[in-house]
């Protein structure tokens, strides 16, 4: 099972080999196989008799994370229409796209994409699913933006990334919560584990995250804003990627943890309300388009906000509703974008105005958009798979029931819904037919004289439309061999749906009349009622939403940015003291950190106090000296002032350093003061003075009360006594600060003079390799 | 051309000179056991150049002493490098160091430690770093 997964992966790294000889033969021939081949295999398992397979192969078992492989009736459903599709798609593609496209970057995009939807739907590992999930939406973006030249293009995948990413995000945050909830990495097992994950706590986050996922890969409302714009991809990719697989991603995520939350209220009031609502906006948006991409954009948004719906309601009936949808709607949407396509591809524009009256041009391609969009429709002929599906919806809409008031209230809003949305569709679907098949011609509008297109072309969408008419005459063929099989993964019990095409003269019956009888009127009286849209979209867009909150990110992080970083060293060395000393403050308030005693202090002498006091005052004198010079003859003192008071302190050593170091930096300040301009006066706000003294004032003072706790609180005795009894026994010397410098702690010293021999090159280098010098 | 009359600091920079090199080595060697040391040392010599240069003149001393000072630091990290390796031998830690007591033809009996020669890199390095950083810095027009 694997090997499906891998082999279009690997053999995605020879596309653009064999796109070299492009020229003889186009590339999509040889990668046509490829899901052929894929198709094939899996078509095997289909059966009465199926039961689940699973394969195991490891990746980081010290983790938890294994490629495991987890075939079922759901990823069985899954993996026949990507791969079956794929094939048609790529078949359509060879006849769509010229062979002075890029078509090994086309063909290895989509490569990439199809193993990592069937790595999506086989996966049983949460973390693996996931790595598969983020690799759709990469693929998917590289697809959207194929025409990069073109600037909706690149909007169109960004912002598809952006959407579908954030989504895929906060799944992975779900899936983490879950499998530390669980201890396990494993769907199934984590389905063996529901009532844990029901009692926990996190629960509604986990829900929360999981859902955000599918809703937005699934384009659910209001994140469906990408979909339409993802139309600038070529037509065989909206075929592929935007009807049939990836933004069933979503549906299948939903699917495959119902088991879990199924008996979660909260699971029911969230998916079904977000799946009507998006088929009712879907459906209404869908019929202000003109363009015909657009359309079929926003029929896909209704027609998987219908499917999440029946999956938020979870009987039996809507579960098979919900299976038997995706699949009937993989094979009309399918043939209708290839239609599209062919109508774009003949006739050089996709603008709904421009077209009309193409029949009398193309027969064959007005025949299967007639199939496409009625059963699209929904509408009651018996070989049409898309009535039997909206039927069995109908009829799972009637029979909910909610515990709490509000689930209750949803339960029985939730038919009226399902017909005004279905209304809808219906209109859309005869405007889409009508409007670019039948009417007045304008030949003068369009780009190209409109011809009939190529067999080769037409094959992908004739072979779709065959489905659609075969599982409209026999239903029942894939329902209990196929369906059957999906349903009980989702449902976790046995389903045995029995699907005719008569079924009474019951309230679904009644709900498709009154669907087709208003749609016919809205459809005649279209004119009339076009102005609604300017009330209820009007001038809300969740678009403009989406570009405002882009927009908006950019300048306020700019602003942000730019309030604090404004390249003044002056504003930057306050901001790390003030932090500093805040946090610093708080940690040693909260901590009980100050602690100040004044006994074990030594006495003070008089010689210590005026050499205190002469240092003080220079201090100060230095702050306020006017010229640089005199500042820095004055820091001598402050110098000078530190050896007097280490040789009051016994420490010879560093009283001859500190003198002859001191010396030496006065006299390199002086060499380089030379060069320096004259201190100028600082033209500063009161203000800032103010904050200015605060913080260095402040800053002192926590450094005194730190210095003053550390010694009030000695918690362990000194180890100089050691160095004290060693230094001539180990080190044979009598100087213990000489010892400690070169023999007990050698290894400082030989890095403080590495330093010193860094600032010396360092000092040469900057000053011989100035601007100009050779 | 007018040019200053120096003579009495160049006849005093010539004794004292001698008296500033005298004593830093004198802070060198007697480091291990009195105040001093190779840093203050280092320090020192270079004040006696420093002061040689200014009243000389750079082309004069340049003349007694050619030395680049700025091989002097590598010759000193490389002097103090080497003591630390120079442990390996006797299959001891880094920076290992030992110290016996020897007598000498002329000196007597002298402590002898191998931290001093540790110490004679930091002396070589502060020397050439401080001389660098100076001429440098002087040189620079």
């Amino acid at each position: 099972m694997i090997f499906t997964v891998i082999i279009p992966l690997i053999l995605a790294c020879f596309v653009p080999l064999l796109s070299k000889i492009k020229e003889k033969i186009h590339t999509g021939i040889f990668v046509f196989f490829i899901p052929f081949i894929i198709f094939l295999y899996f078509i095997q398992f289909i059966g009465s008799d199926f039961s689940p397979i699973a394969k195991t192969y490891k990746w980081i078992p010290s983790l938890g994370i294994n490629l495991n492989f987890y075939l079922d009736g759901l990823s069985l459903l899954f993996v026949l229409l990507i791969s079956g599709i794929g094939a048609l798609v790529v078949l359509y593609s060879i006849y769509y796209l010229d062979k002075t496209e890029r078509l090994g970057h086309f063909y290895v995009y989509l490569l990439m994409f199809m193993a990592a939807m069937l790595g999506v739907v086989l996966s049983d590992n949460v973390f693996v699913l996931y790595t598969f999930w983020e690799l759709t939406s990469i693929s998917s973006f590289l697809l959207i933006g194929y025409w990069h030249f073109n600037e909706r293009s690149r909007y169109g995948a960004l912002k598809s990334m952006l959407i579908t990413i954030f989504g895929g995000l906060s799944m992975f945050g779900g899936f983490v919560l879950l499998s530390v909830v669980t201890g396990t990495t494993s769907i199934q097992s984590m389905i063996e584990q529901k009532d844990v994950i029901l009692n926990s706590t996190y629960l509604p986050l986990i829900l929360g995250f999981i859902l955000l996922g599918a809703f937005t890969k699934s384009a659910q409302f209001p994140f469906h804003i990408w979909l339409p714009d993802a139309m600038e991809a070529p037509t065989p990719v909206s075929a592929y990627l935007h009807s049939a697989t990836m933004v069933k991603a979503g549906l299948f995520l939903v699917a495959r943890f119902s088991p879990i939350f199924s008996s979660y209220e909260w699971f029911f009031i969230i998916v079904s309300l977000a799946g009507i609502v998006t088929l009712c906006w879907g459906s209404y948006m869908a019929v202000r388009q003109t363009d015909l991409k657009a359309i079929l954009a926003f029929s896909t948004i209704s027609q998987l906000g219908m499917i999440m719906a029946m999956l938020g309601f979870g009987t039996k009936v809507a579960v098979f509703a919900a299976v038997f949808h995706i699949l009937n709607h993989a094979t009309f949407k399918g043939s209708l974008f290839m239609v599209a396509g062919i109508v774009d591809h003949e006739t050089g524009t996709r603008d709904i105005r421009k077209l009309g009256g193409l029949v009398t041009f193309m027969p064959i391609t007005a025949t299967l958009a007639l199939f496409g969009t009625f059963s699209m429709a929904g509408i009651p002929l018996p070989f049409l798979n898309g009535f039997y599906s909206k039927e069995l919806f109908f009829e799972s809409s009637l029979d909910l029931e909610g515990a709490t008031t509000f689930a209750s209230v949803l339960a029985q809003v939730i038919p009226y819904l399902a017909v005004f949305g279905s209304i809808f569709t219906f209109v859309y679907s005869i405007y889409l037919l009508f409007g670019t098949f039948a009417g007045k011609k304008h030949l003068d509008l369009l780009p190209k004289k409109p011809h009939e297109a190529p067999i080769g072309m037409l094959l992908s969408p004739f072979i779709l439309v065959l489905g659609v008419v075969l599982i409209g005459l026999f239903p029942n063929l894939v329902n209990g061999t196929f369906l059957a099989h999906a349903a009980e993964a989702i449902k976790g019990a046995e389903i045995d749906q029995h699907i005719a095409f008569w079924h009474g003269f019951n309230t679904p019956l009644k709900m498709t009349l009154i669907v087709v009888g208003l749609g016919f009127l809205l459809v005649l009286t279209r004119k009339k009622w076009a102005g609604a849209y300017r009330v209820l979209p009007g001038k809300l867009s969740l678009n403009k939403l989406y570009d405002y909150i882009l927009e908006k990110l950019d300048i306020v992080s700019q602003k942000v940015t730019q309030s604090y970083m404004t390249g003044s060293l002056r504003l930057y060395v306050a901001i790390i003291l003030g932090v500093t000393l805040v946090v610093t403050f708080i940690v040693m308030l909260v901590t009980d950190g100050f602690n100040i005693q004044f006994d074990n202090l030594a006495d003070v002498t008089i010689i210590e106090v005026s050499v205190v006091a002469i240092m003080i005052v220079a201090a100060l004198a230095t702050i306020l000296a006017k010229n640089n010079v005199s500042a820095i003859l004055i820091l001598g003192v402050v110098g000078y002032g530190v050896a007097i008071l280490f040789v009051l302190y016994r420490a010879p050593d560093l009283a001859l350093t500190q003198l002859v170091i001191e010396t030496v930096t006065v006299v390199l300040f002086l060499l380089c003061f030379r060069h320096m301009p004259k201190l100028r006066k600082r033209n500063e706000t009161s203000g800032t003075k103010i904050v200015n003294i605060v913080i260095s004032v402040g800053f002192g003072a926590l450094m005194t009360l730190i210095g003053i706790s550390a010694h009030s609180s000695k918690w362990f005795e000194s180890i100089s006594n050691y160095f004290i009894e060693t230094s001539l026994k180990l080190g044979g010397g009598h100087n213990i600060v000489n010892v400690i410098l070169v023999d007990m702690r050698g290894f400082d010293t030989l890095f403080e003079i590495t330093v010193l021999g860094i600032a010396a090159l360092a000092i040469f280098s900057l000053i011989k390799l100035k601007r100009g010098a050779k | 051309m007018y040019k200053p009359n120096d003579l009495i600091l160049r006849t005093t920079t010539s004794v004292i000179a001698f008296i500033l090199l005298g004593f830093a080595v004198y802070l060198l060697l007697a480091g291990h056991n009195s105040p001093g040391g190779g840093f203050v040392g280092g320090l020192m010599t270079a004040s006696a150049i420093v002061l040689m240069y200014m009243s000389y003149g750079m082309e004069a001393v340049k003349k007694i002493l050619p030395i680049n000072f700025r091989t002097l630091i590598p010759i000193g990290l490389l002097i103090a490098v080497s003591t630390g390796i120079g442990s390996f031998v006797f299959n001891v830690p880094f920076l290992s160091h030992t110290f016996g007591h020897f007598t000498l033809p002329i000196l007597g009996e002298v402590e002898l430690a191998t931290a001093m020669l540790f110490d004679m890199g930091v002396y070589v390095t502060v020397l050439g770093v401080t001389m660098t950083i100076i001429l440098t810095i002087a040189n620079d027009r």
